[in-house]
């Protein structure tokens, strides 16, 4: 039975890593096994972590998804997931992501946390999260399905690394305790048109609390946050395609811009 | 054309519904099925001189269709105005009673108080900051008098613009103080986030709004007022308000406005 399940997640992992090496998507993971669970798939996405590892790349990061509650309707979940960030996933504001390392891209404007010392769960409280925190960043998030025409469910975003892609860090460092994490607004603006606004609150009522729950999660994995790690604390807006030759701006109340090109 | 009865006609219909509290048939249903959007500003403005009659004091203009969602919904390009008068006003912290209403629906959004008469047309949103003495979080309440809040672009303009309660903070900033376009205001009933939103939600910049209005009333030879108190736009979506509803819109910077809902 071990052998079996162990045989599976290789299968899947594979089918994963082959998608995102081919850039051509795959079926659901779940249309093949409708079983799937949630510890599988975060199983799944850990084996593809540690292979990019074992090949040299390095965890820089975590990232938060299904934060809000439209996006947890969608799927029908209601927590919200996390997957890693590699250090070939940045891209310096005002740059270019690379058209042939991206499959059906969109865009999210979101809070990024820099730590200053470690978070382990359980019972992390979002105030332990502001006390461990160094700064914040304004930060554009590129999510890409490995799966074609993002026809996911919660375990196929999970094992694929919660569809990550790529990120953007911009605008200035800035305190904590300068800014009301809870009603920070900014605006997306897609080749200089509004194409969305929003609010921290939108990050599961605050982004800090985010992070906690993160914190909490891995908990059950054995990992924790490391002081220097970037965390993407969730989506403030609604997930925008992203085509050959937009250009992508956030701007945001107190931390700066960030954009990126396509 | 219509002529001046038949507008004095509709307005007292529009009116009747607010005052009995009651929803009525959209203007574009049977009374007059190609109403245009001047003729719905024609009707709106004998609203307004009805109320003056009364003795109703105007606070100032308010604009409506401000943002992207409600814009195509409506096939529109420009947004709407309307006026709030000094009956409409709930203190904050105080009461709305939905006795006194048909369907309310609250949204939040910023207030300019404007210290210098601001005359179209060619207004940009950058003139109107200079010619703006303070800005205030507010929550206005939508009440259309028109069934289902169903209603066509020159309905809701005769309609003024289903103008019907509104609660301003007590705080007033300097506009310099602000980025306004990413001001972040979170909308909360019973402790429950319901809608959010940034400043740029209100046509790019909420001070875009109070430009387009200064250009819109420059076409009938109007302007925008010293000391007009203006809403300028939903930064969020409107939620239907139920009794016991304790509402509660916080935005960044500005402070917060709160009432509560009674039968």
């Amino acid at each position: 039975m071990a052998t079996e399940v162990t045989t599976k997640r290789k299968q899947l992992a594979e089918q994963l890593l082959q998608a995102e090496t081919t850039l051509v998507g795959t079926l659901p993971l779940t249309a093949a096994d409708p079983d799937l669970t949630v510890e599988e798939a975060y199983a799944i996405q850990l084996d593809n972590i540690n292979r990019k590892v074992a090949q040299g790349k390095t965890i820089v990061g975590k990232k938060i998804g299904l934060t809000s509650k439209a996006m947890q309707d969608l799927l029908g979940v209601n927590e919200p997931d996390y997957g890693h960030l590699l250090d070939g996933m940045v891209v310096e504001n005002g740059n270019v992501v690379p058209k042939q390392k991206v499959l059906q891209p969109k865009v999210e404007g979101e809070i990024a946390f820099v730590l200053k010392k470690e978070l382990k769960g359980p019972n992390v409280t979002t105030l332990d999260v502001l006390q461990a925190t160094d700064y914040i960043l304004p930060a554009i998030e590129v999510v890409d399905s490995r799966v074609r025409d993002w026809k996911i469910q919660l375990p196929d975003t999970i094992a694929d690394n919660a569809s990550s892609a790529f990120y953007v860090l911009g605008g200035k460092p800035t305190r904590i305790e300068d800014v009301n994490l809870e009603l920070l607004g900014m605006v997306l603006t897609k080749n200089g048109q509004l194409v969305n606004t929003g609010v921290g609150a939108a990050a599961l009522g605050n982004p800090a609390q985010c992070v906690a729950w993160l914190a909490n999660r891995l908990a059950d994995f054995d990992i924790s946050l490391q002081a220097g790690e970037v965390i993407l604390s969730g989506a403030l807006s609604a997930a925008v395609d992203a085509n050959e030759g937009d250009t992508f701006t956030v701007k945001f109340a107190h931390l700066g811009e960030v954009s990126v090109h396509f | 054309m219509v002529n001046a009865t038949a507008i004095k006609e509709i307005a007292n219909y529009l009116v009747a519904g607010e005052v009995e509290k009651r929803e009525v048939k959209k203007v574009t249903a049977h009374l007059k099925p190609d109403l245009t959007v001047e003729e719905g500003y024609r009707i709106q403005e004998e609203i307004v001189t009805m109320k003056l009659a009364e003795g109703r004091k105007i606070v100032g203009p308010k604009m409506g269709l401000t943002s992207q969602a409600k814009m195509q919904q409506m096939n529109v390009d420009e947004p709407i105005y309307g006026y709030v008068f000094d009956y409409m006003l709930i203190d904050n912290g105080g009461k709305v009673s939905l006795s006194d209403l048909i369907h309310p629906k609250v949204e939040a959004e910023i207030a300019f108080i404007i210290g210098e008469d601001i005359e179209g047309p060619g207004v940009t949103g950058a003139q109107v900051l200079a010619k703006t003495e303070s800005v205030l979080p507010a929550l206005e309440i939508i009440d259309s008098r028109y069934e289902n809040f169903n209603f066509t672009l020159p309905d809701v303009v005769a309609d003024n613009a289903s103008t019907s309660r509104v609660v301003f903070g007590t705080t007033v900033k300097s506009p310099e103080q602000f980025e306004l376009d990413v001001v972040g205001a979170t909308l909360s009933i019973n402790g429950e986030i319901k809608e959010l939103g940034a400043g740029a939600a209100v046509l790019g910049h909420p001070a875009n709004a109070i430009a387009m209005l200064a250009n819109m009333l420059a076409r009938k030879g109007d302007k925008v007022r010293k000391g007009d108190v203006i809403l300028s736009g939903a930064l969020t979506g409107a939620v239907l308000l139920e009794k016991d509803d304790v509402v509660v819109g916080k935005f960044d910077g500005l402070g917060e406005v709160s009432f509560t809902v009674t039968d």
